[in-house]
């Protein structure tokens, strides 16, 4: 079955219960074609573990990456991605657009 | 995100009532707009707009820069007539993310071997249908070909806000059913809204290809603006 962001959202919150640190990854802003619409969303455990997407796989390691560090100082972030640069073989997305990513923790006061 | 507020969206989510989470991007703010408490909120007329849209976006207030993530209620399938049709349509809407339901009130159709993992309901539509709360993210369809169960699902499907409705038959058959349905109350308008012959016209012949062109014009109405669906039509 995949993934709604009902199930996305319901994980989160069983296995913030289940003791992880847990962190959401959202979409607010996108420019151009980008691969998933603002609100898409992708949540981050302290495993690494994640559901979800924000865009069609290309910044998702980027992403669960900078959640980890959330995850840890608690504090959000804002990250912003724009297209690959293919000679740097910088994390990005392929298809000329360009996100924004809004990183939080769950459970933050 | 707060561990109350994230409980709270997914609660308000499951009893399928939109709710807005407002996010101040800069330093993390964050509170929850529920659907019945959308008039009275300062944000009333963006928060309408973005929920009418159903979409996400960033918008401009009182000089902060704001996040508004509309959770809408998952889309929902409802198939009148447990048939060859639905057999295929119904993995396929669950593919696209439906909560399918199958009412037929023939239990030689509507049988957990012809469908597996469907919620089904073997009963006549005026028990099955009204526990079903048939709200506005709501796709319905009739695809029994028989007036007796056809009919009056479709007349409970004009009393409800569902986003799309549609009726398996030829224009012959759906132009004989509109005399009967407004024999029995229903308005020219009622009429209009059922989307018979029903699916896009890609030439669908099989039951699966048939399948396809229903869910893609359930998608369409879901997602197109109201003159780009009016050309797909």
């Amino acid at each position: 079955m995949l993934n709604r962001d009902e199930d996305i959202l319901k994980a989160a919150e069983d296995w913030q219960a289940a003791g992880h640190g847990v962190a959401l990854a959202t979409v607010v802003e996108t420019w151009g074609s980008a691969p998933r619409p603002a609100g898409s969303s992708l949540v981050i455990n302290d495993d690494g573990t994640f559901l979800g997407s924000v865009s069609g796989g290309c910044v998702e390691g980027a992403v669960v990456t900078e959640a980890l560090d959330v995850i840890a100082s608690g504090k959000p972030k804002m990250l912003e991605f724009g297209v690959a640069d293919e000679t740097a073989w910088n994390v990005g997305l392929s298809c000329g657009g360009t996100i924004r990513v809004f990183v939080e923790k769950v459970g933050q006061s | 995100m707060k561990l109350e507020t994230l409980k709270a969206v997914n609660v308000e989510r499951a009893a399928r009532r939109p709710v807005i989470v407002v996010t101040d991007t800069d330093n993390g703010d964050q509170r929850l707009v529920k659907a019945a408490d959308i008039s009275s909120d300062p944000l009333r007329s963006e928060l309408a707009k973005q929920l009418r849209m159903g979409k996400s976006g960033t918008i401009e207030a009182g000089g902060k820069k704001l996040f508004l993530n509309v959770y809408a209620p998952t889309a929902r399938l409802v198939i009148v007539g447990a048939v060859h049709i639905s057999q295929a349509l119904a993995p396929l809407a669950r593919s696209l993310d439906y909560d399918v339901t199958v009412v037929d009130p023939r239990t030689a159709f509507a049988s957990p071997e012809r469908f597996p993992d469907v919620p089904l309901i073997a009963e006549w539509p005026d028990v099955a249908l009204p526990p079903l709360n048939i709200d506005h993210y709501t796709a319905f369809v009739a695809l029994t070909h028989d007036p007796k169960i056809d009919d009056p699902a479709l007349l409970h499907a004009f009393a409800r806000d569902c986003f799309y409705i549609g009726a398996l038959g030829s224009r012959k058959t759906h132009a004989k059913r509109g005399e009967r349905l407004k024999a029995q109350g229903a308005n020219d308008s009622d009429i209009a809204r059922i989307h018979a012959p029903i699916g896009l016209a890609i030439g669908a012949v099989s039951p699966s290809e048939i399948a396809v062109a229903i869910m893609a014009e359930i998608t369409a109405q879901l997602r197109l603006p109201k003159q780009e669906k009016e050309q797909a039509a």
